[in-house]
């Protein structure tokens, strides 16, 4: 995830996914289940760098 | 030609409120028809890079193009060809190219253009809102290009920091007095113009430009009181204009964009919404309740997404017919208006309208101006605009506390 810029856009749709630690820093949690692939969808759609890639 | 009862969706506008509101519809179980008619030939693509990473790399249309998705995939793109008309009895669109597009629903998505100055054409002056202005600008960068950007918004400034770190020598010219002023008032203004000079960009503000040298190429600019400064390229980040006279000819309310309510139907001058025109983008002025009911057009990056999701579904369920379309249009929608800029080491984040706050309702929350710091925006004592210097996950509770 070299591009994301840790904007924390991501984290609102998908928290179980992605976190924001205390240095600002995004954490990728855990990989999605199918129920969380529309969390994922709208995740990329608010991702300003375009940074996130959904891998089937 | 077919009958209205065949006819595709028709959207006008091909860039990122189009395409979301295309995919919104299929998300929302629509299977008709969908045609999307647009002046861009290069399919949507992310416009912020173009004044910042991007523009300080390669710039193409690989490095910013979004995704395509699977759903979407049978999705009628015209591309090069321009609404010049629209009929909503009749319920067609025509393009330049002479076709006449029928519609069983319309999405305006046309969002807006770069304003330019009334002067002479004149290589080297340059805008900065699509890829082709990005790719052309680009070329001039040179580490000894000279630069004058007129305008200190957003748009002025990331252009500004980017032909800085490019090596330009850079003269940011502004009829305001602080940069990035109305959005962010004059606290943080004047602590991004502090960073800005720390960089080498000079500032010439409450001044314009009012004429240009050069014969086959831009070589001076002269302001309004005389000074004149040689120049290589002119940016001219002075706003825009929103692409809605293509509308003129309707009954649509065009007063600063295109008024729509909060299911983003297009809403007439007698006050009537249309359950078959939907608003979507930059050029959409509709009310937003988290603040208040007053409609507003709101210029961030979020609020192509978060209409064309809207307008979409709202509009699958018309479309659907199924009785369920009252209950989507009383949906609540109040999007969290939220935006970035990046400028040399600063990466400013914000939530909420700023621009919304008491002039003395500005104040400092967390951290140090000069560092990283948190800004609070008031109006009366509800907290509605939060921004962040830095400081990215510490301004999320202040998101909560917008959201109310
Ligand atoms: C350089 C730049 C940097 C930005 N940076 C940020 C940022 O950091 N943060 C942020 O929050 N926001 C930023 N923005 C704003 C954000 O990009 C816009 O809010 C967003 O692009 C608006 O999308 P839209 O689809 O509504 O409109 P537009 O992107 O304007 O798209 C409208 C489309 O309609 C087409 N069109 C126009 N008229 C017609 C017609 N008559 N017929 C057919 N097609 C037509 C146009 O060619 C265009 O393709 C930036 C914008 C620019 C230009
Ligand atoms: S939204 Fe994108 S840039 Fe922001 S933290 Fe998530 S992945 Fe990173």
């Amino acid at each position: 995830m070299s591009l994301c810029q840790n904007y924390g856009q991501c984290v609102f749709e998908a928290p179980r996914i992605f976190h924001l630690n205390d240095d600002d820093k995004l954490e990728h949690l855990a990989e999605a289940n199918d129920d969380e692939r529309d969390q994922v969808e709208s995740a990329v759609d608010v991702c300003p760098m375009q940074a996130i890639r959904i891998v089937d | 030609m077919s009958t209205p009862a065949e006819a595709p969706v028709v959207i006008v506008g091909g860039a990122m409120g189009g395409l979301r509101a295309a995919e919104a519809l299929r998300r929302a179980g629509y299977t008709g028809g969908v045609k999307v008619v647009g002046q861009e030939l290069h399919a949507p693509y992310n416009r912020p890079p173009l004044s910042k990473d991007v523009l300080s790399t390669v710039v193409t249309h690989e490095a910013v193009a979004f995704p395509e998705r699977a759903a979407t995939a049978d999705v009628d793109w015209v591309r090069g060809v321009s609404a010049t008309d629209a009929d909503l009895e009749a319920r067609t669109v025509t393009t330049d190219d002479g076709e006449v597009h029928p519609w069983k629903a319309l999405v305006i998505a046309t969002g807006l253009r770069a304003r330019r100055l009334a002067l002479p054409e004149l290589p080297g002056r340059q805008a900065i809102r699509t890829l082709d202005d990005a790719i052309a600008l680009r070329a001039q960068l040179t580490d000894v290009a000279r630069i004058v950007v007129l305008g200190s918004g957003f748009l002025g400034c990331e252009v500004a920091a980017t032909a800085r770190k490019l090596g330009c020598d850079v003269t940011i010219v502004s009829p305001s007095d602080l940069p990035i002023v109305r959005p962010l008032g004059r606290l943080v203004a004047g602590e991004i113009q502090r960073r800005h000079e720390a960089k080498g960009v000079r500032f010439r503000l409450g001044r314009t430009v009012e004429h240009l040298d050069g014969e086959d190429r831009l070589t001076a600019v002269a302001l309004d009181d005389g000074e004149r400064i040689e120049a290589d390229v002119l940016v001219e980040a002075i706003g825009s204009d929103c692409n809605s006279e293509w509308l003129a000819g309707t009954p649509l309310d065009l007063t600063d964009g295109i008024r729509a309510d909060a299911a983003m139907r297009a809403v007439s001058t007698d006050g009537m919404a249309h359950d078959d025109v939907y608003v979507v983008g930059d050029i959409a002025r509709f009310p937003n309740l988290m603040f208040d009911d007053v409609p507003r057009r709101v210029e961030h990056w979020n609020i192509p997404t978060d209409t064309g999701k809207r307008a979409g579904a709202v509009l699958a369920s018309w479309l659907a017919n199924d009785g369920s379309f009252a209950d989507a249009v009383a949906q609540p929608f109040t999007p969290m208006p939220s935006f970035w800029s990046n400028q040399f080491e600063l990466a400013l984040q914000a939530y909420g309208l700023p621009s919304l706050a008491d002039e003395d309702g500005i104040r400092l929350l967390d951290g140090e101006l000069s560092g990283d710091a948190i800004v609070g925006y008031y109006r009366g004592d509800r907290l509605v605009g939060v921004v962040g210097l830095g400081m990215k996950a510490a301004l999320l509770p202040y998101r909560a506390t917008i959201a109310g």
